[in-house]
């Protein structure tokens, strides 16, 4: 704040922006404009991915600064909301392990219901992140530097969550283990030709990869935070340690070593040595480049996989080929929509945020959103088609009597609820003005999130609800546990990504600078 | 290349790790305090010109040398003069170990280590093998992307002597570096360092190899 030239204060007071800014704009925001620059639809004009002018050093301080500065309170009270969520969720789970999944409301005919439901909802959420670093890579897409390391980082989150659900699910976890590929006790191995055994495979694949993903681009940016931090122990600045409270200032305490000692020793073994050597950026560039190109076809892959465990039984409503295809859409969407969800709301917390983060950022995705909002009503659609054209009483009546139609399905607001979040609400995309305002863009990704839990829990309990015979009929209804081992899934997912925007680095740093003007190796640019 | 010279980089890399076991060898050029001169640095501020700069080292016949930059700097290789990596290759190599593997773990358990009819499958299917070869080779080649990239980059690595320059310590903010190293047979550390200087560098620093 100090360093900022009093016109600036005065500007970003009559702006509205009451959150500090520590690195100074070189362009001030202009009071009363809710362009920032970079929704020209000019094709001539190539829209700045950095606003502000800024340099190198202001872009390294102002992300570096969010894993620098104190602990904020706000982070606090966020985090000891979600971190008690996050606990009750894995009481939730102890609970069940303890006593048996009949603390579920799962029954004879309805055998998966909410877990397999949250599993699919998070793993396609998790689908996201390698979207936006890999295919947006290949496709040369600049403006996914901006949200890159987040996505990853709520990639690797989502998939952790979903990761949970098989894992409880089959009743005696402590034979968990049956999933992997080693014989059991009577030499007999696990059955390759299944597809739940595939999306063993699929998913573990897919959550390291990803983990390795996130954590190589990440090498770099924290090798920039260990070297800011010894630069300032060297220099003999660095703050002491100081408890955070809940309320006034933070409690020093002497005998623990200094914040910029430990982000030494941690964030120092994190970058492996780093040290930005020309020939290491030449192998490192590289890798990314292959890494991209393998997960490209790996994120397509996993929900395709995911799909074929409901697409190759031969239940009504499952057994269709139009599956693979439909789940990937859905999970691009889904996951695109989280990352809205995650990262508007922080444009408002963080300073600078929003000058990495522009609205022409979150206009592409809100056109992503409209897109893959789109094949994902044709499919629904599609479906319903074919399962009038294709004649098949079963499947024809798995749609028509249980899902679509008030006065037969029970569950016909959970469909209904599905279509509204999913389908309607992204068609106002459409219009410029709608996904210019990060508000409409922020509440129609919480539809979205909200629609695509609808969509698996439509896919899952209304096609097994009701079998071939009437007589095997049954409703499912969740217990409390079911529904707050959900939300304690949804603490977890958000104490991860709290964690992550204090400590990591939530911008891909070196790949910002490659995007910016200053990067380029002529001076006519 | 002659054996003699193999060794001997064998013995310097080796010798970063187990300096118990291993011991460089002696040193061309030494300071007055008596440690081995590491190389040295030269510093620059935009990049245009330490692009120019790194062709202008390249033309003049270094092979030991870096360029230290906050990012990745577009043609880079080209202007340093760097050969493409043998990475990819590895990973094709890992690609095909992980189907291989893939392989060998379906088709040996399901029909040859314990066959088993379920759902009557029948045992020539090949199709249902597909899911998981794909999944095993995206994942060694994964491995071998990252893995194999840090070691052929000489990582992890704790040490190095550049980080006993405070300066370098703003190399992964906004300053790019160009560090010509003493085992350069072109080295010397006046010629060096002129070269450096003519080349627009700053802050040029003799740089001490303290183990």
């Amino acid at each position: 704040m100090s360093d900022m030239h009093p016109d600036q204060t005065i500007a970003l007071q009559a702006s509205g922006v009451t959150s500090v800014q520590p690195v100074a704009r070189r362009v001030p925001i202009i009071p009363g404009t809710k362009d920032d620059g970079t929704l020209s639809e000019d094709p001539a004009l190539r829209a700045p991915l950095v606003l502000g002018e800024r340099s190198f050093d202001d872009v390294t301080n102002i992300v570096c600064g969010y894993a620098e500065a104190p602990i904020p309170k706000i982070w606090l009270t966020a985090f000891t909301i979600t971190s008690s969520i996050a606990a009750l969720g894995t009481g939730m789970i102890l609970y069940l392990i303890i006593t048996g999944v009949g603390v579920w409301g799962l029954n004879n005919q309805v055998d998966w219901a909410w877990d397999i439901t949250n599993f699919v909802f998070w793993i396609g959420i998790g689908h996201a992140g390698t979207l936006i670093s890999a295919i947006l890579c290949l496709l040369k897409q600049n403006w996914r530097t901006a949200v890159n390391r987040a996505a990853e980082a709520m990639t690797i989150f989502a998939v952790i969550c979903a990761g949970i659900f098989p894992g409880i699910h089959i009743g005696r976890v402590w034979f968990a283990w049956f999933l992997a590929p080693v014989p059991n006790a009577n030499g007999i191995w696990p059955n390759f030709r299944s597809p739940l055994l595939w999306d063993v495979f699929a998913v573990s694949t897919y959550a390291t990869v990803s983990l390795l993903f996130w954590y190589m681009g990440m090498i770099p940016d924290v090798a920039t935070l260990r070297d800011r931090a010894a630069l300032r122990l060297h220099k003999g600045v660095s703050r002491g340690f100081k408890m955070p409270m809940p309320l006034g200032d933070g409690l020093p305490l002497h005998f623990m070593p200094k914040p910029d000692q430990i982000r030494v020793l941690i964030y120092g073994i994190m970058a492996l040595g780093w040290r930005f050597s020309s020939r290491h950026w030449h192998r490192y560039e590289k890798a990314y480049l292959m890494l991209a190109g393998i997960s490209t076809p790996l994120v397509l892959s996993v929900h395709s996989i995911v799909s074929f465990d409901f697409a190759t039984s031969i239940i009504p409503g499952w057994h269709t080929t139009i599956f693979p295809p439909y789940f990937v859409a859905g999970a691009v969407f889904g996951g695109f929509a989280m990352v809205l969800w995650l990262l508007i709301p922080l444009r408002m917390f963080l300073p600078n945020f929003s000058d990495l983060l522009t609205l022409r950022h979150l206009e592409n995705m809100a056109k992503i959103l409209l897109l893959t909002g789109t094949m994902v009503g044709f499919a629904y659609s599609m479906e319903f088609f074919i399962a009038w054209y294709g004649a098949n009483e079963f499947e024809f009546a798995a749609f028509a009597n249980n899902r679509v139609n008030p006065a037969k399905a029970p569950y016909w607001w959970a469909y209904w609820t599905m279509i509204i979040c999913n389908v309607l609400f992204p068609q106002l995309f459409w219009f410029r003005r709608m996904r210019q305002n990060p508000l409409v863009i922020w509440i129609v990704a919480s539809a979205v999130t909200v629609g695509m839990w609808f969509e698996r829990f439509v896919i899952i309990v209304t096609s097994i609800h009701r079998a071939f015979l009437p007589g095997e009929w049954h409703m499912f209804f969740p217990t409390w546990v079911d529904i707050l081992t959900f939300v304690g899934s949804c603490g977890i997912f958000l104490t991860l990504f709290l964690l992550f925007l204090k400590f990591l680095p939530i911008f891909a740093l070196s790949e910002v600078k490659i995007v910016m003007p200053q990067s380029h190796t002529d001076d006519h640019h | 290349m002659d054996m003699k010279k193999l060794i001997d980089d064998a013995k310097t890399f080796g010798a970063d790790y187990f300096p118990m076991f291993l011991r460089k060898p002696a040193p061309k050029f030494v300071t007055e305090s008596g440690n081995p001169v590491f190389g040295i640095v030269a510093e620059f501020d935009e990049t245009p010109k330490v692009f120019k700069a790194a062709k202008k080292v390249r033309d003049a016949g270094y092979s030991k040398w870096d360029v230290h930059t906050p990012f990745p700097i577009h043609d880079m290789e080209e202007a340093m003069g760097i050969k493409t990596t043998k990475l990819p290759l590895m990973a094709g190599g890992a690609a095909v170990t992980g189907l291989c593997i893939a392989i060998l773990l379906q088709w040996g358990t399901t029909d040859w280590l314990y066959p088993t009819v379920v759902q009557g499958k029948p045992f020539e299917a090949w199709q249902p093998f597909v899911p998981v070869m794909f999944e095993l080779a995206v994942l060694f080649t994964a491995f071998m992307c990252i893995f194999g990239m840090l070691a052929l980059n000489g990582l992890p690595r704790f040490h190095h002597p550049l980080f006993s320059h405070e300066r370098f310590y703003r190399v992964g903010n906004d300053r790019f570096f160009i560090a010509i190293e003493a085992t350069d047979p072109n080295f010397d550390p006046e010629k060096t360092k002129k070269l450096l200087e003519d080349i627009g560098g700053t802050d040029i620093t003799l740089i001490e190899d303290v183990n």
